[in-house]
């Protein structure tokens, strides 16, 4: 059983709107996959089908070897989920919630309470343990609902935008938290709208849209498959700047920004070879490169190519949905 | 990370009823912290005793003491549906809040957080008949049977309670919003409580139609038989017609409610 995840040709419509499309999904014990996508294009679906929650109108999937229609009881003794909110009982404490998970587990009274203490002291919750969890800080709260998932060691973890709405510092911890799950040999789901954390923590990352994948890979065979380089090129004598970007014109066949600040001229490049017939040209001109870069695109670039919809329309529906 | 047996395909009843029983001490741990939930619970069986007995007592039956002895089992039938409302409503938010998806999500039976909210409304029904019968004897009510009967009173009490508790969870599951369950509550307990021999025990003098809904309904043959069983006189078939009743109403909405909740949409 090499693949711990296996969905095909998942369909899930919601009225009008067909939420999935056609998803099929692999996943290899022990990595990540990270499900990029703006708002909508169906990855919590996705993440609902998977953990059960949800009934496909079409397609299959397996989890573990165990189908999710068929053997559920099975499925669900096997994953954790985390959603994009905290699933947690707020009037009791943090330790309550996680006895409580741990007694619905079969946990004895004393085990379910070991395995909550030690829960709490990985995710630095301790101290607050013995609080109504309506008085935890956004992120507290993030983390004792990772917790909570936790409690039965599954082999299989959902994670449904851990980090939206997180701070830098908590998002980092959840990024940690992550990878020490992975380590122990946790397979993880991740869906997020951030390229930034696909390309952090996932080893393939599928590109949602409108209920379908439209790329899947690792980070950099995503990056390559766009084709697509910056040439990213600064020089310390900043009066030399427009001298610089007209070599730049020339040699790419691209008009070039340049960042009035920084000096900083970048062009998208379509030819490797640019790079040494640049170098010979700065030597040539007597220009000192400060900087001097033939860059992988950004996944955000990779994004507004597959998709069509820039990162910018993202964020905007983000704010317009409210958490 | 450990290797994993297989785990079971079916959960197995007593499984069931421990997860059950789990779930039903979340709801007592939530009124440890904050006990103020309590409050309504705890004033309205009083405010109900206090009103009916000297609104009504002095025209009903001449003299308060002797309205007292028929209104005290009738107001035990009567909390049976006032009581049961706020099981509603906290299921409602637990659907909404997303602490259902997490329980969806444990390998528990389906059953399990219904039956978790059933009976966690335990305490409530103690805390009103304590609160009840115990105000009702400061107020001069004397029980007029044997300690048998007055522990079967309470029992009947109670199983006729989990019964309606699972109409509620039928409807906090429905309603669209906490605050509608209310009022989708009201338009049904009023009728049952206030149409019933609950507050007049004596129904000759409602219109035909009034007397016919009257005898049908199971709050009467519940308040006939705590009658009975309190404070002695006429027991007739009405424990049977409760009985009935409360087995009747889990026979329809446990289904329902169970396949409300399993369904995956």
């Amino acid at each position: 059983m090499d693949h711990v995840i296996r969905a095909e040709g998942l369909r899930k419509a919601f009225g009008a709107t067909q939420a999935l499309d056609g998803v099929d999904l692999a996943v290899r014990q022990g990595t990540v996959l990270g499900v990029l996508g703006p708002n909508g294009a169906g990855k919590t679906t996705a993440v609902r089908v998977l953990a059960t929650l949800l009934k496909p109108d079409a397609g299959r999937a397996e989890v573990c070897g165990y189908d999710v229609l068929n053997d559920p009881a099975r499925v669900r003794a096997m994953i954790g989920l985390t959603g994009q909110y905290a699933s947690l009982d707020e009037e009791l404490t943090g330790t309550e919630n996680l006895v409580m998970i741990g007694r619905l587990l079969d946990l004895s009274r004393s085990a379910a309470r070991g395995r909550a203490a030690e829960l709490l002291d990985r995710f630095r919750l301790t101290d607050a343990g013995g609080r109504a969890v309506k008085t935890y800080s956004g992120g507290m709260r993030r983390r004792l609902d990772l917790a909570a998932s936790l409690v039965n060691r599954p082999a299989v973890i959902y994670l449904d935008e851990p980090t939206t709405g997180l701070d830098p510092r908590a998002r980092n911890e959840v990024w940690e938290t992550v990878r020490d799950l992975v380590a122990d040999g946790a397979t993880v789901l991740l869906t997020t709208q951030y390229l930034e954390e696909a390309d952090a923590l996932a080893d393939r990352i599928a590109v949602f849209d409108h209920g379908r994948v439209v790329a899947e890979g690792t980070p950099s065979e995503l990056k390559s498959r766009i084709g697509l380089q910056t040439l990213a090129v600064r020089t310390a004598e900043l009066h030399r700047t427009a001298q610089l970007a007209a070599i730049i014109a020339e040699l790419t066949g691209e008009r070039p920004d340049v960042h009035e600040g920084t000096g900083l001229v970048t062009a998208p490049a379509y030819d490797p070879a640019v790079l040494p017939a640049l170098v010979r040209r700065l030597d040539e001109a007597q220009i000192v490169a400060a900087e001097l870069a033939l860059r992988m695109p950004s996944l955000d670039e990779v994004f507004l190519t597959l998709t069509g919809q820039s990162t910018t329309t993202t964020a905007k529906e983000l704010e317009r949905t409210p958490a | 990370m450990t290797t994993l047996a297989i785990p079971p395909r079916r959960i197995s009843p007593r499984r069931t009823l421990r997860h059950g029983l789990t779930l039903a001490w979340r709801k007592v741990a939530q009124l440890k912290h904050s006990p103020e939930k309590l409050l309504d619970t705890t004033l309205t069986p009083l405010v109900f005793l206090l009103l009916f007995l000297y609104v009504f007592g002095g025209a009903l039956a001449g003299d308060t003491h002797s309205y007292l002895q028929k209104l005290l089992p009738g107001l035990v039938a009567q909390m049976t549906f006032i009581g049961t409302m706020g099981l509603g409503i906290a299921l409602n938010e637990d659907i909404h809040k997303g602490v259902f998806d997490r329980f969806r999500s444990l390998p528990i039976a389906r059953s399990a957080p219904l039956i978790g909210s059933v009976l966690g409304e335990t305490v409530k029904f103690c805390v009103m008949m304590t609160m009840l019968v115990g105000f009702g004897m400061i107020l001069g009510f004397r029980f007029d049977s044997d300690p048998l009967s007055i522990v079967a009173a309470l029992a009947l009490a109670y199983v006729f309670y989990l019964a309606v508790c699972w109409i509620f969870v039928l409807v906090g599951m429905l309603a669209p919003s906490p605050d509608s369950v209310q009022g989708i509550g009201f338009i049904f307990v009023m009728p049952l409580t206030f149409g019933s021999s609950v507050l007049m025990p004596n129904i000759g003098t409602m219109p035909g139609w009034l007397q016919a809904w009257v005898k049908v309904n199971p709050v009467t043959h519940l308040a006939e038989s705590l009658r009975a069983l309190m404070i002695g006189g006429p027991m007739g078939n009405h424990v049977w017609y409760t009985l009935a009743w409360a087995a009747g109403i889990v026979l329809v909405t446990f289904p329902l409610a169970l396949r409300l909740y399993a369904r995956r949409t």
